[in-house]
């Protein structure tokens, strides 16, 4: 139970891995896996919620926030990331802004056996468009935030964070 | 239905210090008559997602008037997006939909349902603080200085006549238009803003 509970990956980290490295916006689809989440993000007085309507909005709006001045981050499920591909190309990969997506890897597992296509294929399409990606399953995962940051700044690319969904807590009551 | 240069001489008149973003065929009239090129931006990139642009750059520049010139077709694309707006209020961005019901750009083919949908009401139900609709030169003439006063989200939907192009791409003529990266830059410049 103890070994469980520290493997969870707790929304806290994600919140607070945001701030620590600037962001001001979060431009968000919320998914069935990040409820709460998205309760804790709604606190943050200095944090402020964009939801859309469909995820190919959220690279372009972050697009106008960035040229605005402002730091967001796309918030969105792996599904609609494939949805997102004119948007991830025309409006995050060409534009030549450091732009970090979150990714609910919705499908993915470590232990068993993966029969959802969607997590089958998330990865494969990070590569086909070149995309960097990290893995954060745990707490202990929680560098990586900072790191896929650092990799957007420096390189002015999309920086992809997969958020594995066998042990998060972003969903918990 | 009214001629987009016709329609941008008097818009200019009350432009003030607005950002102003022009697309699709009836947008490339706006440089001529633009008088602050600075300010006048091309955030292209997507289909359908220049308006999803337009809104970020309006919440991130509250204090700065944000004016979109949308094309039904693009509009169409993304509809979602009049809610994403509505949902969010920004004060300072106005929405304009230049209506020439048809694709211009790929010969003229109608676009669904061209004659009779209803854009501005698509706008005002989804929660748009106000929406107009203009189908004439003179009556946009007599209500664009009280628009440009209005708080936002303001929508705007006007039927232009069509500038239809239908030779191959490679044959059409160049116009010579600053690219979207220039103008981030131009624009980024005059207001001080450096991305951390």
């Amino acid at each position: 139970m103890v070994q469980e509970q520290a493997a969870i990956l707790r929304p806290e980290t994600l919140i607070e891995e945001f701030k620590k490295n600037g962001v001001t916006h979060v431009v968000t689809i919320p998914d069935s896996e990040t409820n709460y989440l998205y309760e804790l993000m709604k606190e943050q007085p200095w944090l402020e919620i964009v939801p859309a309507s469909r995820e190919g909005e959220t690279f372009a709006i972050s697009l106008g926030l960035l040229v605005g001045g402002k730091k967001p981050v796309c918030l969105i499920q792996n599904t609609g990331m494939m949805e997102s591909g004119d948007s991830i190309r025309g409006m995050a990969l060409d534009s030549g802004f450091p732009l970090v997506m979150v990714v609910g890897y919705r499908g993915w597992n470590r232990h068993g056996v993966i029969t959802d296509s969607v997590a089958r294929y998330t990865e494969p399409f990070l590569n086909a468009l070149r995309i960097n990606y990290y893995l954060v399953e745990s707490n202990e995962d929680g560098a990586r935030i900072s790191e896929a940051f650092n990799e957007a700044q420096n390189t002015k690319r999309p920086v992809a964070i997969l958020v594995g969904d066998e042990y998060h807590g972003f969903n918990r009551v | 239905m009214f001629n987009a240069a016709d329609m941008f001489q008097k818009f200019q008149e009350q432009r003030g210090n607005a950002i102003v973003i022009p697309t699709g065929t009836s947008g490339r009239h706006w440089r001529e008559f633009s008088k602050n090129e600075s300010r006048d931006m091309n955030l292209g990139g997507a289909m359908g997602q220049t308006t999803s642009t337009c809104l970020g750059l309006a919440l991130g520049l509250p204090d700065e008037k944000v004016v979109l010139f949308d094309s039904e077709g693009a509009l169409l694309m993304n509809l979602g997006i009049l809610a994403t707006i509505a949902g969010k209020k920004p004060k300072n961005f106005f929405h304009f939909l230049m209506d020439n019901e048809c694709y211009a750009t790929t010969g003229g083919q109608p676009v669904p349902n061209s004659a009779e949908i209803n854009y501005a009401g698509m706008a005002k139900e989804a929660g748009y603080a106000s929406a107009h609709h203009f189908d004439n030169l003179e009556d946009f003439a007599n209500s664009i200085e009280s628009i440009m006063k209005e708080t936002g989200p303001v929508f705007v939907s006007m039927k232009m006549v069509p500038e239809v192009e239908n030779a191959p791409i490679g044959m059409r003529q160049r116009v010579p238009q600053r690219s979207r990266g220039e103008t981030i830059t131009a624009l980024q410049k005059e207001l001080n803003i450096k991305n951390a």
